[in-house]
């Protein structure tokens, strides 16, 4: 009885003194923390399928993969015909932005966005978004997309992945690594304190700007969203 | 009183030990302080390399156009063009580059700002940083590598093969084992030019 109570005691004590990460705690690659079976699934994915069915029959089309560089998503893509761009969009979101807060800063925000997607207007046929875009505040994210918008062609699409758990004090990040067309092997990066809830009416709110959303709840409670310019 | 204390010794639990979760960086920052542990084998540029391949050294700065018809290792800093007419180029891990690189083969362990174009295979290794676009047929990428550009593969045939520079400044001669510079570079950290590539300033 008293070492049950102990034992709620001290696991209580040590969860509260874990103060909640503001900024994602990264694993690292064989970081200890999880083995490598926890960590990376291979699994079916419906968006990845859809935004492949796209492009498909096009080759020599501009895209964009926002998860930095990665020998399988460089094969895969190049190995369709198209040209690939890559951005370590994650990297360079913390390295400009050490505090969420200052993802509210106007100035940081326009030297961010002409830093890492400074393209021609219309530039790409299908953007790679992954889960970045959870990783930013409102401001940030609102201005993030609008540049978006702008780089892409029109009827053109992205994917993106939003975490479905709605009150998680923390959630883990990932990169995708795609295997072929209709799977993709998910890679656990770390884990984070969520910015904001991105619910399918928040999600539609955020791209207005953009034609239709299609989405589909995944396992890992993850949304794949494909968003049609 | 004492059976008391032991027995509440015995019944507690070992304390939950809960490890500090690490600094929230990526892999580029955090690498003095965790040991980063790729999947893919580690593999030592130093038994890659031939021996007395010629060498821009970590000490020496080049502003200017390289031309090698051997081998070469940038080590150091180079600020302008390099081209290898069907040989390979190894940017060492102190290797700072600022050029437009043509060459057969590439392998990139340090910094390298400007485009590629290989005719062959460029080999991105974990610590390298890249920025610039790349025309390759093959490419090899190890996790952990940095890089802000486009990649286009082309197959083989459609790689332009590059041809020899009209006019290099000096001709390549045989094997140098010494720092290689450009004869009028103006950096002190400098050595004296040795033969085997040719640097010429713009």
């Amino acid at each position: 009885m008293i070492s049950e109570r102990l034992r709620t005691i001290l696991l209580r004590s040590s969860r509260d003194s874990a103060v909640p990460p503001s900024r994602p705690v990264y694993l690292g690659r064989g970081g200890g923390l999880l083995n490598e079976k926890e960590v990376v699934e291979a699994r079916a994915s419906r968006g990845l399928d859809q935004f492949f069915t796209y492009i498909k029959d096009d080759t020599g089309l501009a895209i964009l993969d926002l998860s930095g560089l990665t020998q399988s998503n460089v094969d895969f893509i190049t190995s369709l015909g198209h040209k690939l761009y890559t951005e370590d969009f994650l990297r360079s979101l913390y390295a400009t932005f050490p505090e969420e807060a200052d993802q509210a800063n106007s100035g940081l925000i326009e030297r961010f966005l002409n830093e890492n997607l400074n393209y021609q207007d219309e530039t790409f046929s299908g953007v790679l978004v992954w889960d970045v875009l959870e990783h930013m505040t409102p401001p940030l994210l609102a201005a993030t997309i609008e540049r978006l918008a702008r780089i892409v062609k029109p009827k053109s699409y992205l994917l993106a992945l939003f975490h479905a758990q709605e009150r998680a004090s923390s959630v883990p990040f990932y990169s995708f690594r795609i295997e072929n067309s209709k799977s993709m092997i998910v890679n656990m990066r770390g884990s984070r304190t969520p910015t904001q809830i991105l619910n399918n009416r928040t999600l539609e709110k955020v791209f207005h700007k953009f034609e239709s959303l299609k989405f589909f709840l995944t396992r890992q409670q993850l949304r794949e969203v494909i968003v049609k310019r | 009183m004492s059976m008391w204390g032991k027995k509440r010794e015995e019944e507690a639990p070992p304390p939950v030990r809960q490890a500090a979760p690490p600094p929230p960086v990526f892999t580029e920052l955090i690498k003095k302080e965790v040991t980063l542990v790729s999947s893919m084998p580690v593999r030592s540029i130093d038994s890659e390399l031939p021996k007395n391949i010629a060498t821009i050294g970590k000490s020496v700065a080049v502003k200017g156009q390289i031309y090698s018809r051997e081998e070469l290792l940038v080590d150091g800093e180079v600020d302008g063009t390099i081209e290898l007419v069907e040989h390979r180029l190894t940017i060492g891990p102190n290797g700072k580059v600022h050029a437009g690189i043509k060459a057969r083969e590439i392998v990139i362990l340090g910094s390298v700002h400007g485009n590629i174009e290989v005719t062959d295979k460029i080999d991105i290794r974990k610590d390298a940083k890249l920025v610039g676009d790349i025309k390759t047929a093959r490419i090899i990428i190890e996790d952990g590598a940095y890089f802000k550009g486009s990649i286009d593969i082309v197959k083989l045939g459609e790689v332009p093969k590059l041809s020899a520079p009209a006019r290099p400044t000096v001709p390549t001669s045989a094997q140098s084992a010494g720092p290689v510079q450009a004869p009028a570079a103006a950096s002190p950290l400098t050595p004296p030019a040795a033969a085997g590539t040719a640097a010429g300033m713009k």
